[in-house]
C-alpha cells in the first residue's frame, strides 16, 4: 500500500492547480478531526447526530461569511459540476413557463455547457481575442422572451480572462432573465461577483477536498429543483451530507480569502514572469488578458508542436501541466475556449500555480521552456 | 472551388502537421498568391486563421474540396 502510493507521488513541481488544488493545511486538520465527529446523519437526534449538524451548520456559516453572503444561500453539493447542474438548471427550471433557451458565453466550462445542451435550446455569445464577453452581447442575446437563464462565467479556467459579470448586472437583464455564475475557477481566489441569482464553486479547486461543490442561490431568487426532490437538512440538496469534507472545505476556504491579497499578489508576478519567457521563444501565442486575469493561471500555444508531446516531455523534466490541445483530450475537438477566442490551439500549455509554487519553481520553469520547445520543434 | 498556386494534401494529418506543412511550403508560391490547405483534421479550422493572424497572412475563409473535405485558403502577403 505504503509502496504503491509513494510510486504515484513522484517528486513534481506541480503547476497545475486549475485542475486541482493541493490540500490547504486547513483542510487537513479540519478534515481529519470531523471524520470521527462528523459522521452521523444530520437530520436525526440523538447526539451523535446533533453533533454532525452542528459541524455542518458551522461549515454553512463559515462558507457564508467567507463569500460575504447568507448562510441560508449556500448550499453543499458533491461536486463543482453538481453546483453548477443545480445552479443554472435550477433556475431554468423556475421558469419552465417562459422559454428552454438558455443564453451562454461560447467560453463557459463545458459542465454549464452540457447542462444548457441538455435542457434546452443554447444560444452562445461569443467573446474577444482575449476571451471576454461584452456584456451588451449578453444582454442583447437575452431578448426574444423565450430566454429561461443566462450564464457567464466569473473567469475563465482555461485562460484566466476575468468576465464583467457587474457590467451585465448593470445593464440589467430583459424580461427578468436571472443570471446563473460558474465561480469556479474563481471562488477563495477573488471576491464573489455581487451579482447573479445563482452561483457555484469547486472545493478542490481552492484547496479543499474533492466532492464538495459550493452552491449559492441569492435570497429572492426563483429556483426549482430540476431534478428528485431529497429530504435532506438543505431542499436544494440531494444525499446524504458529507459534513467532514464540508467543514473541511470550509476552513480551507477561510483560510484562503485570509492571506488571498498577499498570495494572488505574489502568483499575478510570477505568473507575469510565465507569460514573458513564452513570448520571448517566438512564435508562441500567449493567450488570455494579461491585466484582468486569474492571478495564478496562464495559457499559451506553442507553433508547430504537439500539446500531448510537450506536456510529456515537460512532465519527464519535473513539470506537471495541463493542456486545451485536442491531442490530449478524449475527441478530436480542439478546445471550444481556445477556438472561440481565436487563438491556436494546438501546442497548448496551461500553467496554474498553487499556493505552495515557489519563486524558483517558476523560474525553473521558465529556465526549460525553451530547450522543450526547440527540441519539439527540431 | 478556388484555384491555389498551391495546394497542401493534408488529409489524414492531425495537428499540428497541416500547420507544420503550410508553414514550411507556404513560401513556394509568390506574394500575392494562394495557398489552399485541405485538412480533415478538426483543429485545422482554428489554426490556419491562428497562423495567418501570428504570420501576418491574409486568411481568406474555407471552402469543400471535391471529396467534402474543408479547403482553407491563405494569401501570401510576404
Amino acid at each position: 500500500m505504503g509502496g504503491w502510493i509513494g510510486h504515484v507521488l513522484a517528486p513534481t513541481r506541480y503547476l497545475d492547480a486549475a485542475s486541482s488544488e493541493p490540500l490547504h493545511p486547513a483542510a487537513r486538520e479540519t478534515l481529519l478531526a470531523a471524520l470521527d465527529a462528523g459522521w452521523a446523519d444530520p437530520r436525526r437526534l440523538h447526539h451523535p447526530a446533533r453533533s454532525a449538524r452542528l459541524l455542518l451548520d458551522n461549515a454553512r456559516a463559515a462558507v457564508a461569511e467567507a463569500l460575504d453572503v447568507r448562510a441560508d444561500e449556500v448550499t453543499f453539493t458533491a461536486s463543482g459540476t453538481e453546483a453548477t447542474h443545480r445552479g443554472l438548471l435550477g433556475l431554468a427550471a423556475a421558469r419552465r413557463h417562459v422559454g428552454r433557451r438558455v443564453v451562454l458565453s461560447a467560453v463557459e466550462h463545458s459542465a454549464v455547457a452540457h447542462a444548457a445542451a441538455w435542457w434546452g435550446t443554447p444560444s452562445e455569445v461569443g467573446v474577444d481575442r482575449v476571451g471576454r464577453v461584452r456584456p451588451d452581447d449578453l444582454v442583447e442575446d437575452c431578448r426574444g422572451g423565450d430566454v429561461a437563464v443566462a450564464a457567464l462565467q466569473s473567469a475563465n479556467h482555461e485562460v484566466g480572462t476575468t468576465q464583467d459579470v457587474h457590467g451585465v448586472m448593470e445593464l440589467g437583464l430583459p424580461d427578468g432573465v436571472p443570471l446563473f455564475v460558474d465561480a469556479c475557477a474563481s471562488m477563495g481566489r477573488l471576491p464573489l461577483p455581487r451579482a447573479g441569482a445563482a452561483l457555484a464553486g469547486s472545493a478542490h479547486k481552492w484547496g479543499g477536498p474533492a466532492g464538495v461543490g459550493v452552491l449559492v442561490v441569492r435570497r429572492g431568487a426563483a429556483w426549482e429543483s430540476p431534478f428528485p426532490a431529497d429530504d435532506r437538512t438543505d431542499h436544494r440538496a440531494a444525499g446524504f451530507e458529507n459534513v467532514p469534507a464540508a467543514l473541511a472545505a470550509a476552513a480551507a476556504l477561510q483560510a484562503v480569502v485570509a492571506e488571498r491579497t498577499e498570495v494572488a499578489a505574489r502568483q499575478h508576478a510570477l505568473v507575469d514572469r510565465v507569460r514573458a519567457a513564452a513570448a520571448a521563444i517566438g512564435d508562441v501565442d500567449v493567450v488570455g488578458d494579461p491585466v484582468g486575469r486569474l492571478p495564478h493561471l496562464v495559457t499559451f500555444s506553442v507553433l508547430y508542436v504537439n500539446g500531448e508531446r510537450l506536456v510529456t516531455e515537460l512532465d519527464r523534466r519535473g513539470f506537471g501541466v495541463a493542456s486545451g490541445s485536442a491531442c490530449t483530450a478524449s475527441t478530436l475537438e480542439p478546445s471550444r475556449v481556445l477556438a472561440a477566442m481565436g487563438a491556436l490551439t494546438h501546442g497548448n500549455v496551461r500553467v496554474s500555480l498553487a499556493r505552495g509554487t515557489t519563486e524558483a519553481d517558476v523560474d525553473a520553469f521558465c529556465a526549460a521552456l525553451p530547450g522543450v520547445v526547440a527540441e519539439l520543434r527540431a | 472551388m478556388t484555384d491555389g498556386a498551391l495546394e497542401l494534401d493534408c488529409r489524414g494529418m492531425l495537428c499540428p502537421a497541416p500547420i507544420i506543412e503550410l508553414g514550411r511550403r507556404h513560401a513556394e508560391v509568390a506574394v500575392g498568391s494562394v495557398v489552399a490547405v485541405v485538412a480533415d483534421d478538426p483543429a485545422a479550422r482554428y489554426d490556419v486563421p491562428a497562423w495567418c493572424r501570428m504570420k501576418g497572412q491574409d486568411y481568406l475563409g474555407e471552402e469543400r474540396a471535391d471529396d467534402g473535405t474543408p479547403r482553407y485558403l491563405v494569401r501570401r502577403t510576404g
